[in-house]
């Protein structure tokens, strides 16, 4: 069956921004989808709010939206451009509910747009837990016994049935948002009610609880013609209870017998039919009972989901780019597998390696969070490795992470082994969630097993080191005794290693055992007190180097045209020929004789380094190959179109660590490092800190760095040396000083004066940024940081002069001032500012964490100017060659720096897509040699529209945790909102961001005494747009005595109702709360909490305020001049109208 | 595994792995071969058509689930292969049915295993040379005396296999399912079918299948000869799997020559090289064979694709099978080889793949109901009606 020729336009939803349970997966997915269906010769219209996608490159479809991803968004568009078919199974949760929302409308039947993939009903029968348990009973499949709840009465009769522990699931949320395990009936009335909330139809599944049982999810993909195939099975490390995206995953499954595998494949096929899921993928997550067999179906997703991009990377088999074509008619055996070429995509990808995904968290971020793991997902990103053993992956999974882990054990953070060598333990960059002595307290071991959280694979090892059993282990944590053993193969085996004095002392055989079991280079030089380059050179010396093996769905049963690579460690096979004995290892890796530019990836995502970063790969890989260098790709990141394997033209998924970088780079320059080979040169500049910081140590090893130079780099990050090219370009900055004690932290302090901004150096994300306003605060903060032992002479603490309601700028500029690869210079060098991008939110809240607006709104034109000659001063000055980004803080009319980083940044993908210019592919050509001129880069074009970007937040999934923004970043996302004026612009992105302001009804306004002059014109303007206004004390007064008339409301300790009572019951729209006070156990922090609770948009910047103010102004004019709904007064229209 | 005496894998090319031995020590030889399954190794181990074969798994951790009683395909619950290489063998058992590891299973069996080797530079080698002599072994020798050896096994074609695995008397089959953990039992009718079956090596899982829908299996030697079987008067013959060049098993070519024509037959991957063979086709060896549970097939009729389980070094000649006066209802879509055939004018169908899966998919049980009703209507199915059993499975 070929494509369906009655189709010609196809409409697709993307995910939106990146929260926790929704990453960069979908980015993945729908970048695939857009490519296959193109390539098919279909007309894509797409939608996502999402500007640091690749998909939403206005390439990659014929109309590119860039809007909210609502009903009303995707019916104006539906309305625009008359698609014949919606695609939804690929937009992840959100894209599924909007299609679901915009079907439930009659917009598509209005339009007659037909739903691919996955109809309105199928959805239904899929998501609706009683109609899925229903279906799955009826196909005679086992589920836990369960009920649905829709209020607390029925939930209270529920659980007197099931009977406690139960699961607690909330209907159509994220990630399982607002769900959980209830021990008692305490807890089981605030997740009962929580989760009710939480569901947008009001409905829970109240189920057995099956914790404890061992978790498996099967990939499964269908075609029209019923084909079926299973892409990937997957087991989880942690057992039921912990959410799958926090949950260590293995595929393949590894303890299940085929009778059982089969009988699993068998429930999958049945349930993929019966909930006709007609093409496409689907994942399904089962449950087995370890003493028994007993089998349970948990749930399905009939979409690409999370583990269908895991899936995809683990197996190479593209499910995103085959559900697509699937969708539009053909059938798995009409599609060519593109890694083996000869075989087609309907069989099942069976594979010769392990792979282990562990999850990546920013606990650290929120300290009042809860970190104990459960069905709601906590997670921001993950890390994939792949391994020929199970030991190999989980030790390149753990140094994957950059948790400062380099493996299970043996690493500077092995508290087993400070404590053996009386060195303290702990450390304030330690974000593997350990805190204790070794060693460790009985009952705080058990706990750490028992309550899972991140970091208890540690506490297995030390469990093992402390002498107890598998058995012992197993009894508190339910790991399968399989993954337990492996880990106790480890611990062991250190024994083994520290039976040897020194690497000259360990036989060959021991060292390639440590490598096969995948011990990083800096585990063998910690146990053998020595430098990870003396091990290295031992190692070479012996000949024990890695093999890179292919990924290649067929376990080497075809040949394999895709370059898709892991490394690992194997044995020698000798080989006699006419009585000649040779060895040697099999290396699969093929080098052609093309020149190679390598492109190091971000790793994991997190707060503070995703997407954006990852859309900045992906465009150096396409720049490289524009311009005929075979591009290379490394990273650790499933979710990612980076590491898709037509991205680049050899993909190595690897660590992003010294050791695994260098190897590949050896291998690719096919001629020792510093000398002359195949390698053009590696950009360390595009994926984040993570890659930067292998900068120097790449330089040392003689690895080509193309573009802006280590030493550049160095000067523009080493703040003594940085301030001093301040004062040689004249330049400004707020005053600060860099400081190793408490008392020179002080003194600075004392001599800039109060409030100061204090961090760490060399983070990213501003973590562990904060600003006092005091000694006193001041003295807290470096006591914690002075005591972490990561702080002394490698990690001062920075102190900076704040500069209070500043307007906060950040420029993105591209130069080619630094040398060619070949080392010469452009002899006309230029730099050119990509974009100026004004901050909503003053100096002080994390660029990350604040909107902007590109073009700037209310900076004069002189200090734009100004802006940008500071800019292209400092690019010719660090002698940067390709991308910058400069922070600026402009206070009465002055511009200070702040901060330069000369790499590609987080706002690159957003200023792309609000200029109509792919910075990054430009900047990379930049790097690889071309000029400004040859790329014919003048100007950056002054766009008529107005780009908001607006950052998204996970406070949903941190109950308890004040939702208010800092200096610290906290945002995992971001969206875009483009219109004709800053308003409307604005409006969108709050709309797209989720919180959409109201357009009438009743406004709280409670702010702190220095935005208490500001409120009065935000109250007056509110007032004459018609809402009414309440208040609390000082801000009443404030208001009333300006002569806005304000209703007075009880602050939580005066009486009821008070403001909380007024958000409980609906009566408030919207909240502009700036603080005076933080933490979530304040009045403040109490009804912030509560907003976010109720979904009311809440605003805690006065900034902010007066955007959101300009907005509604925006919609509501508009909609006197139309007649319209005001929530509807407002247009779409694709970035290629635009440009 | 520092107890594990060193082990060595020659292969008649000249190319020696080096890992460490586990069951039994000693001397083993046989034809090298890899099986691609992520699951079933047990059920590989214990399957006659690997008799005289060194067996890899391209999957590197091999002995998670350990043995267990019910998962056995030989009857006498032996293993069968003579050689067994993989990359890491488990240091534990993780599954509740398991009653013994897979080192005490080879260690009991006297099997020997070599655990350690780059199996997947194994594999690419067998994919680029083709399935090749070898030799397993811990003696202090020469690899080059090694090597030797591996070349004087010599090459699978022409090596009848049947005789050693083949059962000395006929016997009874009485089991349907006997595991819980066995695929969903089946509806059928009444109506109880006689069967002989001509054990070639023949899975047990077939045998089971076989009940299951209804038949009384009496089993017979692969010598038995036509009027023997005959003489019984069952409803159909069946024609089991098993090892080694087909072509060499003239025996039961000649019985199924007798009884072509006179009874339905059904045969599973040997029995329908055999079968081919019978009719006047040709068989041929494959380079390195088809092992896996992996393998999509094409009904010819309908395009619909089924996963099978293969097993097999040989495959039927098409254009001889044509000219036989079959009609091939199968084709493998990664090598477009033959995967099973009907014939318009005798009550005769096989296939190449295993429907009774044990490792693999369920997704060709059907054809034991099309046996069924081939007994029941005295014609061979055509594809289309295959592809209807296949609708109707998957709808019960």
């Amino acid at each position: 069956m070929p494509r369906r020729d009655d189709l010609e336009t196809i409409m697709l939803i993307g995910s939106g921004p990146i929260v926790i349970g929704q990453g960069c997966e979908f980015d993945y997915s729908g970048t695939q989808a857009c490519k296959a269906l193109r390539e098919e010769g279909y007309r894509i219209v797409l939608v996502n709010s999402n500007p640091a996608t690749i998909m939403t490159d206005p390439e990659l479809a014929d109309r590119t939206y860039i809007e909210p991803i609502t009903p009303q968004a995707v019916a104006k568009i539906i309305a625009r451009e008359r698609p014949d078919a919606l695609l939804p199974t690929l937009g992840g949760q959100t894209g599924l509910n909007t299609a679901v929302a915009v079907a439930d409308s009659g917009v598509l039947e209005e339009f007659g747009v037909e739903m691919i993939g996955a109809t309105r009903e199928a959805i239904h029968r899929a998501e609706d837990r009683t109609e899925f348990k229903n279906i799955c009973l009826g196909i005679g499949l086992d589920v836990p016994q369960s009920g649905v709840a829709h209020s607390m009465d029925d939930a209270r009769k529920i659980v007197a049935d099931v009977g406690l522990p139960v699961c607690i699931r909330p209907a159509y949320t994220l990630g399982g948002t607002g769900g959980g395990f209830a021990f008692n009936s305490e807890e089981f009335e605030e997740i009962a009610a929580r989760g009710l909330e939480y569901s947008p139809i009001s409905e829970i599944l109240i189920e057995e609880s099956v914790l404890g049982w061992k978790e498996y999810e099967l990939e499964v993909m269908r075609d029209k013609a019923d084909n079926v195939v299973i892409v990937c099975t997957i087991e989880n490390f942690d057992p039921m209870g912990v959410h799958t995206g926090d949950s260590i995953t293995v595929a393949p499954a590894q303890t299940l017998t085929d009778k059982e595998y089969q009988l699993m494949r068998d429930a999958s096929v049945a349930i993929m039919r019966a909930i006709g899921v007609e093409t496409g993928g689907s994942n399904v997550q089962f449950g087995v009972d370890p003493q028994t067999g007993r089998m349970i179906v948990i749930e399905m997703n009939p979409r690409v989901s999370r583990s269908s991009a895991l899936a995809s990377k683990a197996t190479g088999f593209p499910i995103a780019k085959i559900a697509a074509k699937l969708a539009v008619g053909y059938t798995l055996d009409e599609i060519s597998n593109d890694i083996t070429r000869e075989t087609p995509a309907s069989f099942e990808p069976t594979i010769d390696y392990c792979v282990t995904k562990i999850p990546r968290w920013t606990f650290e971020k929120f300290p009042e969070a809860d970190e104990t793991l459960t069905t709601q997902m906590k997670s921001v990103g993950e890390a994939m490795s792949i391994g020929r053993t199970f030991k190999e992956s989980l030790q390149k999974g753990i140094r994957s992470m950059e948790v400062k882990r380099y493996g299970l054990g043996l690493d500077g953070n092995d508290k087993w082994l400070k404590s053996k060598r009386g060195q303290p333990v702990g450390g304030a960059d330690d974000v593997s969630g350990e805190d204790t002595d070794y060693p460790i307290d009985k009952s705080r071991l058990r706990r750490k097993l028992a309550i899972p959280s991140q970091g208890r694979m540690y506490y297995v090892r030390y469990a093992f080191k402390m002498g107890w059993s598998v058995d012992d282990v197993f009894d508190l944590t339910k790991i399968d005794r399989w993954f337990l053993t492996q880990m106790k193969q480890l611990t062991d085996f250190e024994g083994e290693l520290e039976a040897v004095d020194s690497v000259n002392d360990a036989s060959d055989v021991l060292l390639r055992q440590g490598k096969q079991w995948g011990y990083s280079d800096i585990q063998l030089a910690t146990i053998w007190n020595t430098t990870p380059d003396a091990i290295r050179t031992a190692r070479s010396a012996r000949g024990i180097m890695p093999v890179y093996k292919l990924v290649d769905t067929c376990a080497a049963e075809f040949e394999a045209y895709t370059p898709y690579y892991y490394s690992t460690y194997e044995t020698p096979i000798r080989q006699i020929a006419d009585g000649e004995i040779s060895e040697y290892v099999d290396d699969e890796v093929r080098i052609s004789d093309k020149k190679k530019i390598v492109i190091l990836g971000g790793g994991p995502n997190r707060i503070g380094q995703g997407i954006e970063f990852d859309y900045c790969c992906v465009h150096a890989a396409f720049a490289a190959r524009e311009l005929g260098y075979e591009s290379v790709m490394i990273n650790s990141n499933p979710e990612t179109v980076s590491t898709d394997y037509d991205t680049s033209d050899m993909l190595f998924f690897e660590p992003l660590t010294l050791e695994d970088v260098l190897n590949i780079c050896e291998k690719l320059n096919d001629a020792p490092l510093g000398t002359e080979g195949k390698l053009h040169g590696v950009i360390v500049h595009f994926g984040g800190q993570t890659p930067l910081n292998l900068a120097r140590g790449l330089e040392d090893a003689g690895v080509p760095i193309i573009g802006t130079s280590p030493e550049s780099i160095d000067l523009a990050e080493d703040r003594e040396r940085f301030a001093q090219v301040l004062e040689e370009l004249g330049l400004q900055s707020p005053p600060s000083g860099t400081a190793y004690t408490v008392q020179e932290a002080r003194e600075i302090a004392d001599r800039v004066g109060y409030p100061v901004l204090v961090r760490p150096s060399y983070v990213l994300g501003g973590r562990a940024m904060e600003i006092v306003s005091d000694q006193q605060q001041l003295d807290i903060y470096m006591g914690r940081a002075v005591d972490a032992s990561t702080v002394g002479r490698d990690h001062p603490i920075l102190v900076d002069k704040f500069l209070a309601n500043a307007i906060e700028v950040d420029v993105d500029c591209i130069s080619e001032f630094g040398a060619r690869p070949d080392g010469t210079l452009s002899c006309n060098a230029r730099a050119v500012v990509c974009g100026v991008m004004e901050h909503i939110e003053q100096a002080g809240i994390h660029s990350g964490d604040s909107a902007c607006s590109l073009p700037p709104y209310s900076l004069s034109d002189e200090v734009v100017v100004e802006i940008k000659r500071q800019t292209l001063a400092l690019a010719e000055r660090l002698a940067v060659r390709g991308l910058m980004n400069i922070q600026f803080a402009v206070k009465d009319g002055s511009v200070y720096l702040i901060e330069v980083n000369p790499r590609a940044s987080r706002t690159v993908p957003f200023v792309s897509k609000a200029t109509g210019v792919p910075w990054a592919k430009l900047a990379a050509k930049v790097m690889a040699g071309m000029s400004l001129d040859e790329l014919e880069v003048h100007e950056a074009p002054r766009p008529k529209q107005t780009s908001i970007k607006e950052s998204v937040f996970p406070f949903t999934k941190f109950p308890g945790v004040d939702v208010i923004l800092g200096p610290e970043m906290r945002s995992t996302g971001e969206v875009m909102g483009i219109d004709m004026s800053f308003g409307a612009a604005f409006a969108k992105s709050q709309m797209a961001a989720g919180t959409t302001l109201p357009m009438s009804g009743t406004v709280f306004i409670s702010v702190c005494d220095a935005d208490k002059p500001h409120v009065i014109t935000i109250g007056q303007q509110l007032m004459a747009l018609g809402y009414d206004l309440v208040a609390t004390g000082g801000t009443h007064e404030v208001l009333t005595g300006a002569g806005v008339p304000a209703r007075h409301v009880h602050k939580l300790a005066e009486g009821r109702p008070n403001i909380v009572d007024l958000i409980t019951n609906g009566e408030v729209q919207l909240l502009i709360n700036t603080p005076t006070r933080r933490g979530p156990t304040t009045d403040e922090g109490k009804i912030r909490a509560s907003a976010t609770r109720h979904m009311i948009p809440l605003i805690t910047t006065i900034t902010a305020g007066r955007a959101a103010v300009a907005g509604i102004t925006a919609l509501l004019a508009s909609s006197r001049q139309d007649g319209g709904d005001p929530g509807l007064a407002w247009t779409v229209r694709p970035l290629q109208e635009y440009f | 595994m520092s107890t594990h005496k060193t082990c060595r894998l020659a292969l008649a090319d000249g190319m020696v792995f080096t890992g460490k031995a586990f069951g039994a020590e000693g001397s083993s030889d046989g034809e090298v071969v890899f099986n691609t399954g992520m699951t079933g190794y047990q059920e590989v181990l214990t399957d006659p058509s690997y008799a005289g074969q060194i067996v890899t798994m391209t999957y590197p951790l091999v002995g998670n689930t350990g043995i267990n009683v019910e998962d056995v395909e030989s009857r006498d619950r032996k293993i069968q292969v003579r050689g067994f290489a993989i990359r890491e063998l488990s240091p534990i058992v993780s599954n509740f049915r398991s009653r013994q590891s897979l080192e005490e299973y080879f260690a009991t069996e006297g099997i020997m295993g070599i655990t350690g080797v780059d199996t997947r530079a194994l594999t690419r080698h067998i994919r680029l040379t083709g399935a090749v002599g070898g030799v397993l072994s811990t003696e202090d020798v020469s690899d080059d005396q090694l090597v030797e050896r591996a070349k004087a096994f010599g090459s699978m074609a022409g090596k009848d296999m049947v005789k050693h695995v083949t059962p000395a008397e006929a016997y009874d089959w009485p089991d349907g399912y006997v595991s819980e953990f066995a695929q969903g039992a089946r509806e059928h009718g009444e109506k109880v079918f006689d069967v002989v079956a001509i054990d070639c090596g023949a899975k047990m899982n077939i045998l089971r299948n076989l009940v299951e829908c209804g038949c009384k299996v009496r089993v017979v030697p692969a010598a038995a000869p036509p009027d023997e079987i005959l003489a019984a008067r069952p409803d159909g013959v069946f024609v089991s799997n098993g090892p080694g060049d087909p072509s060499a098993v003239t025996y039961t070519i000649d019985t199924l020559k007798g009884l072509v024509g006179k009874i339905p037959i059904f045969g599973i991957c040997l029995g329908h090289q055999m079968l081919s063979l019978a009719l006047g086709a040709e068989t041929y060896k494959l380079k390195f064979g088809h092992r896996g549970i992996n393998q999509p097939v094409r009904n010819q009729a309908t395009g619909k694709v089924e996963i099978t389980s293969q097993n097999h070094g040989f495959a039927v000649d098409d254009a001889s099978l044509a000219a036989s006066g079959a009609e091939v209802t199968h084709v493998n879509l990664n090598d477009e080889t033959v995967e099973g055939f009907t014939h318009g004018d005798h009550a005769v169908f096989s296939v190449q793949y295993h429907p009774e899966a044990s490792p693999g998919p369920h997704d060709a049980t059907y054809l034991f109901d099309c046996f069924r009703d081939m007994m029941e209507t005295g014609t061979a199915p055509s594809a289309e009606q295959m592809h209807t059993a296949q609708e109707k499975l998957a709808k019960a």
